[in-house]
């Protein structure tokens, strides 16, 4: 530690103004802080300092979301061994979900690090560090089977339209994350969603086989087209077709854990989340529609698709969901209501949780409002009673 | 010929082109810009009718400017504007009847467009008939321009086609590429209009507010 430090020290005045290496100051200066927290304080005005910063809250929650790639990287394998046929050790499967899936977390890193790397050199500021999740989060929800340079432009396209313009790290009104994916549904359906894309097709470094079109539908598929899947354990341990990092409920409850237990994500948003889906899937249930989705029991809406994902790490990114404590629980709860109501009245798209969370996205600022006005004339009312 | 094209007349024709164009600097007719833009042909014709139009409006109420009551200008305005409005609806479904079936009610909505009343209140109104004629024609071409330039965009990487031709060639699809369907829905060309203010503010400094 004491000798990376010394080493950064001795460097660090190439970067500096006048410096020959000054055109990389912004990615000197990310790199420093990303592995030493910066000893610099406030200059001006009252300032509370939190032993941790954005930059290790970030790495927490990367942490958070380890298990369900490591599982989504085992599951790319299984799923492509079982529609091959072949028999594989477990380091096998996992060997071939990992190099299937790493060229995905590669291009999406490179892509949305070098636009903030560009941006904060042109605009003479710090790197901002939220990219570190957004481009882990972004490989996880998308299918194994899209294409790396589709990935690309998306990735693209959501830095800067809805990171970028808006100011930043912190500034964003939208889910960085969704947005990808959103861009993607609907700029290529066609790898996106149906029954194509689930499986990896082609063998890599002598795993697996390459297959001509494997067609293997998410069970939400199935419902929303064929038939009503049957409740099984799969669905919970996460051996299913689905995008990489969200079949697994397990890996999931484990990176809820970490978060919660670090205080980083909000248990408020992601229990309400589940109560709102859990109650509209079993209103459903009992007064819905006759269709296949609609007769889908409650606790098997909750399980499958990307709800547990949505709700554990895209319903509470911080940024975007709702501020106020009250505020918490009628964002989370909406959220789970028009995921369910998406994904039953609108076969087109069986999956809601992307545009329910995106839609609420808009209203917390909304929702951040009427709360704290509700606060306010509560309040007022106590003054005026005590006078 | 020199009064013809007097300085001030030449800032009529050129502006409304360039600096101080009537959709990315005033921010007026997105509606029509977002909903004909899917293909270059409806948007180049949507372009030329406005234009048509805006000259000829300007031209009719700047001849009658001094006569017509301040009380029922508007009423007076929106007649000249639909009667030409009528005038090229039909012209277009008499002459180019599969465009005029793509641009569907968006012919006839141009009565609503905003650069028009604009134009006949902020400059008709007040100027002679040359000069507002110049008017009506800088900003209808100010305006075709962003459509042609949005409608480029969106059918390029939309349909991979310009004018209805393919572009893209088949390597391409052979080799994994896919057409962004995205460009085809309402929300690009506002992204698309969106960088186009941008980088039109980006150039010009005084444009941008304090």
């Amino acid at each position: 530690m004491k000798a990376l430090r010394n080493y950064l020290d001795k460097i660090k005045p190439n970067f500096e103004e006048g410096g020959k290496l000054h055109a990389f100051r912004s990615v000197f200066e990310g790199f420093e802080s990303f592995l030493f927290v910066p000893n610099t304080t406030a200059k001006s005005g009252t300032h509370i300092h939190d032993a941790i910063d954005s930059k290790r809250i970030m790495i927490i929650v990367v942490i958070a979301l380890l298990p369900a790639l490591l599982f989504g990287m085992y599951n790319v394998g299984y799923q492509h061994y079982l529609a091959a046929g072949l028999d594989g050790t477990f380091w096998q499967l996992f060997g071939y979900g990992f190099l299937a899936v790493l060229p995905k977390i590669l291009v999406s890193y490179i892509v949305g690090l070098g636009i903030e790397f560009i941006v904060a050199q042109w605009k003479k500021e710090e790197i901002q560090e939220g990219f570190l999740v957004s481009g882990i989060l972004i490989p996880m929800i998308v299918p194994v089977e899209c294409p790396l340079w589709m990935l690309a432009i998306a990735t693209a396209f959501s830095v800067i339209f809805a990171k970028e313009v808006f100011g930043g790290t912190g500034m964003n009104v939208f889910n960085v994350a969704l947005i990808t994916r959103a861009f993607l549904f609907f700029a290529y359906p066609a790898s996106m969603s149906g029954d194509a894309v689930w499986v990896a097709k082609d063998s890599i470094f002598g795993l697996g086989k390459s297959l001509d079109a494997v067609t293997v539908a998410t069970p939400l598929g199935q419902a929303a087209t064929t038939h009503l899947p049957e409740f099984n354990w799969d669905m919970v341990t996460g051996l299913i077709p689905g995008s990489i990092g969200e079949t697994s409920v397990i890996a999931i409850a484990i990176g809820a854990a970490i978060l919660l237990l670090t205080g980083v994500a909000s248990w408020k948003t992601m229990l309400s989340v589940f109560v709102g889906g859990g109650l509209t899937a079993w209103l459903f249930n009992v007064a819905g529609p006759d269709t296949n989705i609609a007769n889908m029991p409650w606790y098997e809406h909750l399980v499958l698709g990307g709800f547990c994902f949505g709700a554990v790490f895209m319903a509470t990114d911080p940024v975007t969901s709702a501020r106020t404590e009250t505020g918490k629980y009628i964002y989370g709860f909406l959220i789970g209501v028009i995921a369910i109501i998406i994904r039953v009245l609108n076969p087109g798209y069986p999956e809601g949780m992307m545009l329910a969370i995106l839609f609420m996205n808009v209203f917390a600022p909304l929702i951040d409002y009427y709360v704290v006005q509700s606060n306010i004339k509560k309040r007022m009312k106590r003054l005026t009673v005590n006078k | 010929m020199s009064q013809l094209l007097s300085k001030k007349n030449k800032e009529a024709l050129f502006t409304p082109i360039g600096k101080n164009n009537p959709v990315t600097v005033q921010v007026l007719g997105i509606c029509s810009a977002l909903a004909v833009t899917s293909k270059l042909e409806p948007a180049i014709v949507m372009g030329l009718s406005v234009t048509v139009i805006t000259a000829f409006s300007n031209l009719v109420i700047s001849f009658i400017r001094k006569t017509i009551p301040n009380r029922i200008r508007i009423i007076v305005q929106l007649v000249v504007v639909a009667a030409l409005v009528t005038v090229v609806s039909e012209v277009l479904k008499a002459f180019a009847y599969d465009v005029s079936v793509q641009l569907s009610v968006y012919v006839g909505l141009i009565i609503t467009n905003c650069i028009l009343m604009g134009r006949l209140e902020a400059y008709a109104m007040s100027n002679g008939p040359w000069s507002s004629f110049l008017d009506g024609i800088g900003n209808g071409l100010g305006y075709a321009k962003i459509l042609i330039i949005v409608a480029f965009f969106r059918e390029l990487l939309g349909s991979g086609t310009l004018l209805g031709f393919k572009v893209i060639p088949d390597a391409f699809y052979a080799a994994g590429y896919a057409n962004n369907g995205l460009m085809l829905m309402p929300p690009m060309a506002l992204i698309i209009l969106a960088c186009l203010i941008w980088y039109q503010r980006a150039r010009n400094k005084d444009l941008q507010e304090k």
